[in-house]
């Protein structure tokens, strides 16, 4: 039925080695951007073919195991390279596929002049084939064959101005944060297979059979440990408090890399992993409790940071973080459907934003090139007024930042909702909720704040670069707009396929298409939950779920007129603002000095530990008893020395001696 | 055709005798001959692999008498299994690619370099083949010489201090080993046994205490060779001054050697010991893991740092084998394949750029990925495969040895040890980054050329094995499992008997056999075939 599925992968990594190997021959730069952006249209166009598949099926029967090769078999343990194809790795599929291509696109006209050219697609491309393998893998293995790539791939893409410091720092820091989210993952796999193995006899990392074997487990006990370190492996993967300090710095990457891997697909994989193993993940109230209370910590936390940035790319990086937040919150929840509805419109409209900032850097860029300026490109104080140089940039960028806001009618708008919502409303965490909820819409609040502070600033007002330079902005080549209006369309009515009950019910019944389709795969968590549920089931009335709704807006549109008033109506308050609180100022621009804790706490003392171990116990303790035997060694061969001197008046002394004391001895006996 | 496993071994040696007929200076003739005896002797290694069955017999077995002792015999008692097929075959593999590496940098005293090149070669390949334990010690203290002068005289600044260190702690274990070997001996005529076979000591069931002392001695001497900690002092000052195919040989063969004498020899010799001592063991094998990795990271000497990353790389493997499943022994064999693959590719590495600049400081380096852009890929693959990215070889390994661990008693040691993924990440990727990334600014740099075609030549193998054993690493399994699972059954029989109290099982003064299900007097045992001896516990006051 899926026989072709595994060429969805194979495209990108015949692209990758194509250019890879072959791209510093190939130099055009229109042949390396083809191939690179071919190959993933070939694969978007399996995906197509493949979810149109699906959905010709009926609802139970949307499931597909797909073996390809044994890839290794010792004794119980068994690891196939197998696609799973289900509703969910669909959805992702089509997204990973659908945004990259336009990415692919995007980069084609961005990177354009770039030294390395046919590096970054290779790389792009590289990315590709892991995240569909991350997404597609059938069993825990392959899937962190995906997870460790995308990670890599991410190193490189961040590192790829390899010749500026900050850049190859910004790489390692994601690696190794990646890493201990890693040892979380591997944790997790390990003790799930040896748990199930051990003593149910189900030695499998396959999926499929794990869920339906999923009955057996426990409530919480093992299975908290187990989700926990799984859930440790994905706050490394998406960027979630205690692991989130890499991905603003990952913005050292060229924008596209941001918009791709940090923005829409790779970060969002720790909430697909979630998704993928709801049936573990349901089995723990305490772990869904942990990834709430730190998905509304991570969305709140964040947005504060992002008010006082003013670099363009940071302030949607922790955006990014933040909106990666909200899906935890989701999927703490139990609301499954809706952090992976979260998961699709963030990807179109942060993915459109990134690009449209990208578009702005690079005629920032350009303008100050011309100048001999050396500017910042990214600072959004030397920007503002470009609505009139750059204006379908400005429109497809207001209409993402509208649907990042969460106003009413665009994407942004029902899927979060319907996450607070559902932070409110379920059934799991009692009290807790109103704080979650309320927690999610303050962030809310503070999202459509900063977004569109970042709106005023660079769209708005003067034109703060020197007026030379002002000249030279101008709109970006079509190559780099089409896949902006493309995103900002999606960002538009990307949400209407997931409209929530309420509001389809308003309007005639309209179903929500998404959850329905996610049904098979989150039908059986979401029965247990039901079941299981440690505060029963609320039932909360209509006007309850109105109020809410109302609240949340009105909070973003207040938000929204913060933002206006302090950036367009009266641009000096910011600075006054500063000048009072200080303090308050400073420890947010920095971060809330997060990364010196860390480097106070974890990185400094590791180094020392290294030191101390090498320069104190290798070379003095055990070098010293090494060389402090062979001391002895030669100090006892140098008295025994002293017998075997070759001159006879020795040996004559020594046998002299010796007559004595053997004569004594007779003598005294 | 039966006689291919001797013809392998001692190729080298033939070619030894060809150059001793080759004046010193046609240097060129030197290498080359060198190089084709390499090559020839791994074409020979071929017909092994391919001939070799998927079971868990010694096969290409020759067995004839060698020196008469008395009523005990040692025997040229030679053959391979699942176990020692892949060691042979990495050390006919990784023998020519190390050959191939000192083209340009050793010029003085050519001739006796290679002559001990092809000397070691034998001597590491018999350690492996042997079956008989006296000709194993022979062959082990064989290769001992001529890497000691390796080290010695080809080696760099601290060449003397380095092969000296060497040399004492490596004898240090080999004469507890000949003690050990002696006191086996004297066990084995008291238990009517005629020669030195490995097989018939494998049946041969040695009292707790015995096994005790046996398995120390014969532990700690294959511990300094792996090395575990504390006795890993010697690798670094080792690894850093030898020549390239000296740290390439002792990285990718040498220490193989201890682990290889482990599984060979202290596990299956010695059960019950074995297992007694697995916590020792472990504990000692995830400080190795966690100590080197934090050692590394503050290296300031590129080849250092790789040397320490050896110390944590094998005691991934030490971990994997005591696991003592089949998972953990997989991937510690696999460990051992690997790390020889990868850590013997970034020894290469080092050189290349040792040859260029004759500095290994990384502070000397800096943002050579843009002067060296094939160099800057192929030092990144290996960089991965040595961090145990999934798609790699190193994958494969570490986690069989972490998922074994984890099923078997040692399960919080791997808890640390799976730690170790971190930080190898850490001290790699930062050595990669300072070396290869940043900008471009000693002028000493900027000049540098890119690989040479022999120089690639050199790493294409070692990639391909890279990718081929982390995609496809089945039959690389296969053919290892039988062994490894008769190896797990021999160490899981007698640990069940080592569960009963001795002095039930033995009243004291009485030879008992046990468990047999008939009894066998000892007498007869010599002429009962290894395979269906009746494994029999010797007595402690019997064997007096």
């Amino acid at each position: 039925m899926f026989d072709n599925v595994w060429l969805i992968p194979l495209f990108p990594l015949l692209g990758f080695l194509i250019n890879g190997l072959l791209g510093k021959k190939i130099k055009n730069e229109t042949v390396i951007g083809g191939i690179g952006a071919f190959a993933v249209l070939c694969s978007f166009a399996v995906s197509c073919m493949t979810i149109l598949k699906l959905l010709s099926l009926p609802g139970e029967e949307r499931l597909a195991n797909v073996k390809v090769f044994t890839w290794m078999t010792c004794g119980n343990f068994n690891a196939d390279i197998a696609f799973l194809i289900d509703p969910l790795s669909c959805v992702m599929i089509m997204i990973v596929t659908g945004v990259g291509f336009l990415i692919h696109i995007y980069s084609i006209g961005y990177m354009h002049g770039e030294e390395g050219f046919y590096r970054f697609f290779a790389y792009l491309n590289l990315f590709m084939f892991s995240m569909l393998l991350l997404v597609l893998g059938n069993n825990l293995l392959l899937m962190f064959v995906g997870w460790e790539g995308v990670g890599l791939c991410s190193y490189l893409l961040i590192g790829y101005y390899f010749h500026k410091k900050s850049a190859g720092d910004a790489g390692k820091k994601a690696f190794v944060m990646n890493r201990v989210g890693d040892f979380g993952f591997l944790l997790g796999a390990f003790t799930l297979y040896w748990f199930m193995g051990h003593n149910f006899n189900v030695w499998t990392i396959q999926f499929t059979e794990l869920g339906k074997n999923a009955h057996l487990l426990p409530t919480g006990g093992v299975v908290t440990v187990i989700t926990l370190c799984f859930f440790l492996g994905a706050t490394g993967k998406s960027a979630q408090i205690p692991l989130y300090t890499w991905l603003p710095d990952a913005m050292e990457g060229p924008t596209p890399v941001s918009a791709l891997i940090h923005a829409a697909t790779m970060v969002t994989a720790g909430v697909y992993m979630i998704g993928r193993m709801n049936f573990l993940f349901i089995r723990s109230p305490e772990t869904l409790m942990v990834i709430a209370v730190i998905g509304a910590c991570t969305a709140l936390f964040a947005a504060t940071i992002g008010t006082a940035q003013n670099d363009i790319k940071r302030v949607l990086a922790y955006s990014t973080v933040s909106q990666l937040g909200y899906m935890f919150l989701a999927m703490g929840s139990g609301a499954f459907a809706a952090g992976i509805f979260h998961l699709m419109t963030h990807a179109f409209f942060k993915a459109c934003l990134f690009l449209g900032s990208g578009a702005v850097i690079h005629s920032m860029h350009h303008a100050l090139h011309h100048v001999h300026s050396h500017d910042d490109a990214q600072d959004m104080r030397n920007m503002g007024g470009l609505k009139s140089k750059m204006p379908l940039t400005f429109l497809t960028f207001l209409l993402a930042t509208i649907a990042i806001a969460g106003i009413p009618g665009f994407s942004g708008f029902f899927s979060k909702d319907e996450i607070l919502w559902q932070a409110f409303a379920n059934p799991h965490h009692g009290q807790l909720n109103y704080l979650l909820w309320g927690m999610g819409a303050v962030a809310a609040g503070l999202t459509a704040f900063y977004m569109f502070r970042l709106v005023f600033m660079t769209f708005f007002g003067e034109c703060r670069i020197t007026p030379k330079a002002k000249d030279h902005l101008h709109e970006s080549p079509m190559v780099i707009v089409i896949p902006l209006i493309v995103l900002a369309g999606l960002s538009v009515v990307g949400g209407y396929i997931g409209i929530p009950k309420l509001l389809g019910d308003l309007f005639g019944g309209i179903p929500n298409y998404f959850e329905h389709y996610l049904e098979p795969v989150f039908r059986l968590s979401e029965e247990y939950m039901a079941e299981h549920a440690a505060h029963g089931v609320a039932h909360h009335s209509v006007a309850l779920e109105w109020g809410l709704m109302g609240t949340s807006v009105v909070i973003a549109l207040i938000g929204i007129g913060i933002a206006f008033a302090l950036y367009v109506v009266n641009t000096s308050i910011p600075a006054k603002f500063t000048a009072t609180f200080p303090a308050l100022h400073r420890a947010v621009y920095n971060k809330w000095y997060i990364d010196e804790l860390y480097d106070y706490v974890f990185v400094n003392p590791c180094k020392a530990l290294g030191r101390f171990l090498w320069k104190g116990f290798d070379v003095v303790v055990v070098d010293g008893v090494v060389n402090g035997v062979a001391k002895v060694v030669m100090s006892f061969g140098g008295i025994i020395r002293y017998m075997q001197s070759g001159f006879v008046y020795d040996y004559s002394w020594s046998m002299a001696f010796g007559v004595v004391v053997i004569l004594g001895y007779y003598l005294f006996k | 055709m039966s006689n291919l496993l001797s013809l392998t071994t001692f190729l080298p040696i033939l070619g030894v005798l060809m150059l001793l007929f080759i004046p010193k200076d046609s240097k060129s003739v030197l290498r080359s001959v060198t190089f084709v005896v390499t090559v020839v002797t791994f074409i020979a290694s071929l017909p092994v692999l391919i001939g070799f069955q998927n079971n868990a017999d010694f096969q290409f077995v020759e067995n004839v008498p060698w020196i008469a002792a008395g009523p005990f015999a040692m025997r040229y008692n030679i053959g391979i299994d699942g176990i020692s097929l892949w060691l042979v075959i990495l050390t006919t593999f990784i023998m020519p690619i190390a050959v191939l590496s000192t083209w340009t940098a050793v010029e003085e005293k050519v001739k006796e370099y290679m002559i001990c090149l092809l000397l070691l070669e034998t001597g590491m390949l018999g350690a492996f083949i042997s079956l008989d334990l006296f000709l194993f010690y022979i062959f082990w203290e064989v290769m001992l010489i001529p890497m000691y002068f390796i080290i010695g005289i080809w080696g760099g600044k601290n060449k003397i201090y380095a092969a000296i260190k060497f040399f004492v702690y490596t004898m240090a274990g080999s004469v507890l080993m000949l003690v050990a070997l002696i006191f086996l001996y004297f066990k084995g005529t008291a238990a009517g046994m005629t020669d030195f076979s490995l097989l018939h000591f494998y049946d041969l069931r040695l009292d707790p205490a015995t096994q005790t002392w046996l398995f120390l001695a014969f532990a700690f001497s294959f511990a300094i060779k792996v090395p575990m900690f504390p006795l890993h002092t010697w690798l670094p000052d080792a690894h850093t001054e030898a020549p390239t195919a000296g740290s390439v040989i002792l990285a990718a063969i040498l220490l193989k050697m201890g682990t290889y004498g482990y599984v060979r020899f202290a596990m299956p010799l010695f059960p019950d010991a074995a297992h007694r001592f697995t916590p020792l063991i472990a504990t000692l094998a995830v400080i190795g893991i966690i100590y080197a990795a934090l050692v590394a990271m503050v290296q300031e000497d590129v080849k250092k740092l790789v040397a320490y990353s050896s110390v944590a790389h094998l005691g991934f493997v030490m971990l994997g084998l005591f696991a003592f499943n089949e998972q953990g022994i997989t991937g510690g064999m696999l460990q051992m394949l690997n790390h020889g693959v990868s850590t013997g590719a970034l020894f290469l590495i080092v050189g290349f750029i040792y040859e260029r600049r004759h500095t290994r400081l990384i502070t000397d380096f800096g943002g050579l990925s843009k002067q060296m852009p094939i160099f800057a890929t192929i030092f990144m693959i290996v960089t991965l495969s040595s961090i145990g990215l999934p798609g790699t070889n190193g994958f494969v390994g570490e986690f069989m040895v972490l998922l074994g661990a984890f099923e078997s008693e040692i399960r919080w040691y791997t808890v640390i040890a799976t730690s170790g993924v971190i930080l190898s990440a850490v001290y790699m990727l930062w050595m990669f980054q300072r070396v290869m990334f940043g900008e471009l600014d000693n002028p000493k740099n900027q000049k540098l050329l890119d690989l040479n075609a022999r120089e690639i030549g050199i790493m294409l193998p070692l990639i391909a094995l890279i990718f081929i054993m982390g995609v496809y690493p089945n039959p690389f399994i296969e053919k290892m499992q039988p062994a490894i699972n008769k190896l797990i059954a021999q160490t899981k029989t007698s640990s069940v008997t080592a569960q009963l109290p001795v002095d039930q099982v033995l009243p004291a003064g009485h030879p008992v056999v046990a468990p047999a299900p008939e009894q066998n007097p000892a007498a007869e045992q010599q002429n009962v075939p290894a395979e269906e001896a009746t494994p029999a516990v010797i007595n402690p006051h019997d064997a007096k």
